[in-house]
């Protein structure tokens, strides 16, 4: 709708900043997305999960990526969804994971903690010493359930008081708690120390919750996000701010250049976003898990698109939070 | 020109440094210094400049620095109070001048 670009193509940017062809650094990210199905559907949500989506991995697929990384030294595991922990099979990959002594981490909604069909995931994550990390876009209730959905806050605050009661985010634990934040809306997300200081004041001051570190991640121009910027008509100023605040110190940085991402069908991509819109890993690497190669994969090129603006503008943004920390 | 104001117009902000170049270069130096970290935030100049867009009532500045406070990670709370700050300040300049307009009672009144 309406998507006339005034920016040049996300490989000249790279071309001019002497980083085209964009490769792999290695792999130290092996990211595995066990399926779309969510119970929650949120608004900016670039995979587009929610209640009804039926894709997810299967038992088999698991198995494929188990013997792939035991090929392999990648120290982490980086466990999406969705809300994986739908995934009937979830539980047994994430032991499975440990067994190989690899360090696992979750990306949670929340939410789910509450369920009752989900009862004790708070435990099970302790005894498998996984590091959560938690969708919290917002510390203020109003702003959040616009976002993802009304009572979502209350529900996100109670698994975050479950998650502390056994030591998550506390202070000289070793279990990790970090939170999500991402924009309400088509604009860039703050500097994250200050806004890491901010949440860590607010969340201890209005519900004595306590967390690890803040990560701020830019919405990608995909899915569910994509769509509400064409009916809100604001994809053309997004991808112009996106563009226009090209860093290249942050493209240098991107995470597709250390992370593989699986998806749930076993097919691989350099990230989660490529997952979304269906590029595989190309240019002579194996596109799924079945093929795997660790040598053919560890200095892929990866393949790029306008897109990738998402994770190059201003401070930069990863599964991981921002990149570059400097001023700009 | 069907309207005064086009937001598309505040991308061409630039062109002012068609013909006066060494003005316009001045004038970008010192708005990023202005701007920058120093003893306020960036977030903390950011409010500041919303509340005087208010004051000023120039939309273009309206719309630049709502998004810039937003990007600075302030919220619609803090952003509405600011514009009340602003506001007030309008409102109360205005007031503060009755006492002018007493003053002048006072001296032509018997």
């Amino acid at each position: 709708m309406n998507n006339q670009s005034h920016y040049k193509p996300f490989d000249n940017a790279l071309l001019e900043s002497r980083l085209y062809p964009l490769t792999a650094t290695g792999i130290s990210t092996f990211q595995v997305n066990v399926g779309k199905l969510c119970n929650q559907a949120c608004k900016h949500c670039h995979v587009e999960a929610g209640p009804n989506r039926n894709e997810v991995m299967r038992k088999e697929t698991m198995e494929a990526c188990l013997t792939a990384i035991e090929k392999t030294d990648i120290p982490t595991i980086d466990i999406t969804g969705g809300a994986p922990e739908m995934n009937p099979n979830f539980r047994w990959l994430v032991q499975e994971f440990r067994n190989r002594n690899r360090h696992v981490m979750v990306r949670s909604n929340l939410t789910i903690l509450t369920e009752p069909d989900y009862k004790n995931l708070a435990e099970f994550f302790a005894e498998n010493k996984i590091e959560v990390v938690a969708s919290l876009p917002y510390y203020l209730e109003q702003t959040l359930d616009r976002q993802r959905g009304e009572g979502v806050f209350k529900k996100s605050i109670e698994a975050m008081k479950q998650l502390n009661s056994i030591g998550y985010g506390k202070e000289g634990s070793d279990l990790i708690l970090n939170l999500v934040y991402n924009p309400a809306g088509a604009f860039l997300p703050p500097s994250q120390k200050p806004l890491e200081a901010d949440y860590r004041r607010e969340m201890f001051k209005r519900y004595g919750i306590a967390f690890n570190n803040l990560y701020t991640i830019t919405n990608m121009p995909i899915g569910r996000f994509l769509k509400y910027l064409n009916i809100s008509q604001n994809y053309n100023s997004y991808m112009e701010k996106l563009a226009s605040t090209y860093n290249p110190n942050a493209a240098s940085q991107v995470m597709c250049r250390y992370t593989l991402s699986v998806a749930w069908d076993g097919s691989l991509y350099d990230c989660d976003f490529n997952q979304m819109l269906g590029m595989t890993v190309n240019h002579g690497a194996p596109s799924n898990i079945k093929e795997f190669n660790l040598a053919k994969l560890c200095n892929r090129r990866i393949v790029t698109g306008t897109h990738c603006y998402g994770c190059t503008a201003g401070a930069g943004s990863s599964c991981g939070g921002a990149l570059w920390y400097k001023t700009l | 020109m069907k309207t005064y104001y086009a937001p598309e117009d505040l991308s061409k902000f630039s062109t002012m440094g068609e013909g006066a170049p060494e003005l316009w270069k001045k004038f970008s130096e010192w708005y990023g210094a202005v701007f920058a970290e120093g003893a306020l935030s960036e977030r903390e100049k950011a409010l500041i400049a919303l509340g005087v867009a208010h004051a000023v009532q120039c939309p273009y500045c309206i719309d630049a620095y709502t998004q810039t406070c937003l990007e600075k990670g302030s919220n619609e709370q803090q952003m509405t109070e600011a514009v009340h700050v602003a506001a007030a300040i309008r409102g109360g300049a205005s007031l503060v001048h009755g006492v002018q307009m007493k003053n002048v009672v006072k001296k032509v009144s018997i």
